[in-house]
């Protein structure tokens, strides 16, 4: 097996540049086992000798505070990559030297690539490498990821630690009087009794028990209860000296030792400095107008609006390539093949369900293609910055709003970028509460839903409607947000504390590998679970056939239509084609055999699975004003918000109705009793916030690491949406509102 | 003379006196370089005054003001 390389450093220290450098297109993204960190891996090539390379989660400290540090320390502890390079921002060494210290501590080899050397430069800090490589003694190497610069000397000295099998001495740091004995003896006892130092170094262990590391804890308490509650018992006498003398404790002397021992480090000659560190670049400069009180919300509200209209807009024209695709494909297939259950599922199943799948996915792309710039430039950390102080108030985090917008906060988006949006989110509860309510968004496929319940009962009121619908699914989400941040994801708020990464001209090569691995993703994830719902799907709502007798009824209607008419007209009618021009009355002859057709298909529908659920459905739904028909037309809409009028149409006897042109759909409504305005708009609140398409659900599963919150976002949006239509739905008839 | 770091100006600067808060935030504070001794120079302040932007080891972060009142700044 080719030896094991890992790349580790900070945030916005240029990691996933470098990544992409070494391994350019021989690179793949899974993620690590039971967790959603993203696990990159690719293959280095040179001279015939290949490296496994592993591009580890950027982290700012080994203290397991986060996924993502828990995720880097055990693939360190359990895969032992033969050399780890640190990448370090010479620009801001440091704080960067913080981890790298780390490393040393732990006892891995580590080669260290002083990056963005350029930058540092025009900043005018100049570091000596050579200088700093001797004070650490590892290798520290300047490099330029986006250039490539340095690349090679870095690899050279990589492998040289691979192949004369480097082993580094645990870096030993002072962490001052109190903590240094105590540390001497904890080290001692842990390896007398081998306990853990088959996986760690004895000191560390006694390091993390200072550190109050709550992974190496749990794991000590499982393996030596007795041990492990002597060792905490040695760092809790430190702890209340600490408290009593210096009013601090020990996790937090540590940490400044560390940055003392970095401190001493710089202060011999590493870094010189010809500005005041703290002087403002051009990067601030542009902060003083982007996040500007009055120009930055502007600016933001501009360049969400450009993003938006640049995913939906320039998407329309390959998504509707795939629609056109699909529908050849499913109208060829139709003729080819011979009516019957067959061509039913092949085409109404398979390819309808398949087709809606890969119909997303020019939009996902576009999205994160957008996503891709405002992150990689910087400006997404200012988005988060300037409106974090409104999405706290909800318990979300500043970062959710490009979830919000791209699943439809403007309306008209995709609950499924949406919900994929939701990974440059870091903090865990934030991010659950935020994937769990963007599908509230009124995405573009609800919209010709709504579109036909106004033009049907408020045609006079179209913009205001519609600015109504925006605004309760703005004020539904953040209130369910909130709700959720106080019920089942209860826990503080994640820490907000984070860099504003200078801005930096995003490369091309960068945004393509991003936007192509996650859509990559989406298309291999989602594409076979969908394919079986969709079968199922298609399923419900074609068995049980009608039975043959309800057949043969609906066949002798047709025959005595048929009959009715001279033998030639009828001729006439099953020579013609599609577009030949029709005698009267055997135009009138085809219009009355669709009238039938469609019969046969409502009654076919109502006989089916779905069908008797709707009917079944009533008992409930009734409180809320559906009958049978929205029922089914609602459960339809689980296969994609759009379907909601199509099989409407069925229902009513319209034949499938296309959702672009609702005319006569519209006028059946109007007619029928059982419609009222009032009705009308509990069932645009409940088609806002009901359960999320399947594709949404399996998103949401993926996203959140569970099935249980897929299923719990079904469940519990289900539950709101009807209880809001059924009190809009029954205040209104006391009330005696918006009736027929 | 000793403030909270909530109460500093904009632009105004000032030495890390304490940090006051252990756990998750407290952890996160330090390894994000925020420790006693380091200069720091507020940068600004979101539109709604809260978070807060501060220059620190040549680097800008961000917390929020509930954050910030557990560092204390000694300032002139």
């Amino acid at each position: 097996m080719a030896p094991t390389v890992a790349l580790a450093g900070n945030p916005n220290a240029g990691k996933t540049t470098l990544f992409n450098e070494l391994t350019g297109s021989r690179q793949h993204v899974g993620n690590y086992p039971g967790v959603t960190v993203e696990k990159k891996e690719g293959t280095y090539v040179r001279d015939g000798f290949r490296l496994h390379i592993v591009d580890l989660p950027g982290t700012y400290s080994l203290t397991a505070y986060s996924l993502e540090e828990v995720v880097a320390r055990d693939f360190l502890v359990n895969q032992k990559p033969e050399v780890v390079i640190n990448i370090v921002d010479a620009s801001n060494l440091d704080r960067n030297l913080y981890l790298a210290v780390q490393f040393l501590e732990m006892g891995i080899p580590i080669c260290i690539a002083l990056n963005m050397i350029d930058v540092a430069k025009k900043r005018g800090i100049k570091v000596n490498a050579e200088k700093l490589s001797s004070l650490l003694g590892v290798p520290v190497i300047p490099t330029v990821a986006r250039t490539g610069k340095g690349k090679k000397e870095l690899m050279d000295n990589a492998f040289q630690i691979i192949h004369e099998h480097q082993q580094l001495n645990p870096l030993k740091i002072s962490y001052g009087a109190d903590i240094d004995p105590v540390l001497v003896e904890m080290e001692k006892e842990i390896a007398q009794n081998h306990f853990l130092t088959d996986i760690y170094r004895a000191r560390w262990i006694a390091l993390k028990y200072m550190e109050n590391d709550e992974q190496i804890l749990t794991l000590g308490r499982k393996t030596d209860a007795d041990l492990s509650g002597r060792l905490e018992d040695q760092v809790n006498k430190v702890s209340r000296h600490l408290q009593n003398t210096l009013e601090t404790y020990p996790e937090a002397v540590i940490a400044d030792q560390r940055y003392g021992y970095i401190n001493s480090i710089m202060k011999q000659g590493v870094v010189h400095h010809k500005y005041d560190r703290n002087r403002l670049y051009s990067s601030d400069r542009i902060d003083k107008v982007l996040t500007n009180r009055f120009l930055g919300p502007l600016i933001m509200l501009a360049v969400i609006a450009g993003l938006y209209h640049f995913t939906f807009t320039y998407s329309k024209l390959p998504v509707g390539w795939l629609e056109s695709f699909f529908g050849w494909l499913a109208s060829t297939l139709s003729t080819v093949m011979p009516e019957g259950l067959l061509q039913s599922l092949i085409v109404s199943g398979i390819i309808d369900g398949v087709g809606g799948v890969l119909g997303f996915v020019p939009l996902i792309m576009f999205m994160f293609f957008g996503i891709a710039i405002l992150e990689d430039s910087g400006y997404l950390a200012r988005v988060a910055f300037m409106l974090d102080r409104i999405f706290r108030l909800f318990g979300l985090h500043g970062s959710s709003v490009m979830a919000f917008i791209v699943s439809g906060g403007i309306a008209g988006g995709c609950a499924v970028p949406g919900v994929m949006a939701t990974r440059t989110l870091k903090s865990p509860r934030e991010r659950l509460a935020t994937l769990l309510t963007v599908p509230f968004m009124n995405c573009g496929a609800k919209l010709p839903v709504f579109a036909l319940l106004i033009a049907t009962f408020f045609a006079k009121y179209e913009a205001v409607i519609m600015f109504l619908i925006t605004l309760g699914a703005w004020g539904g989400a953040l209130l369910v947000a909130k709700l959720l941040r106080i019920t089942v994801i209860k826990g503080a708020a994640t820490p907000f504390v984070m860099e504003l990464p200078p801005y930096r001209m995003p490369t091309f090569k960068g945004l393509a590998i991003h936007t192509w691995e996650r859509t990559w993703q989406y298309i291999k994830k989602a594409g076979t679970v969908i394919l079986g719902l969709s079968i199922v799907l298609w399923a419900m709502m074609t068995f049980p056939g009608l039975p043959d007798s309800t057949v043969a009824e609906f066949a002798k209607l047709r025959q005595d239509e048929m009959s009715r008419v001279p033998a030639g007209i009828v001729a006439q009618l099953e020579a013609s084609h599609e577009d030949t021009a029709l005698s009267d009355p055997a135009r009138n002859l085809k219009e009355r055999l669709q009238r039938i057709d469609a019969a046969e298909a409502e009654a076919g529908l109502r006989y089916s699975i779905a069908g008797r659920m709707g009917s079944a459905l009533e008992a409930v739904s009734k409180w809320a004003g559906f009958d049978w028909r929205t029922n089914i037309a609602l459960v339809g809409g689980f296969a994609a918000k759009e379907v909601v009028v199509s099989t409407l149409g069925t229902a009513y006897s319209l034949g499938a109705v296309d959702p672009e042109e609702t005319d006569s759909l519209s006028a059946t409504l109007a007619r029928d009793p059982a419609w009222s305005p009032l009705m009308a708009v509990g069932l645009i609140v409940f088609t806002m916030f009901y359960s999320p398409c399947f594709v949404s659900v399996i998103c949401i599963s993926r996203e959140s690491g569970s099935w249980k919150w897929g299923v719990f976002a079904m469940a519990f949006n289900t539950v709101l949406a009807f209880a809001l239509a059924v009190f809009i739905f029954q205040i209104g008839s006391i009330l005696g509102l918006l009736v027929k | 003379m000793r403030i909270n770091l909530r109460n500093m100006l904009d632009n105004q600067v000032g030495t890390i006196a304490s940090i006051k808060v252990s756990g998750e935030l407290g952890r996160r504070i330090r390894d994000m370089g925020l420790v006693p001794g380091i200069e720091i120079k507020i940068q600004g302040r979101a539109p709604l005054y809260d978070p807060v932007a501060v220059r620190v080891r040549g680097a800008t972060l961000t917390l929020r003001n509930n954050e910030a009142d557990y560092i204390e700044v000694e300032v002139e």
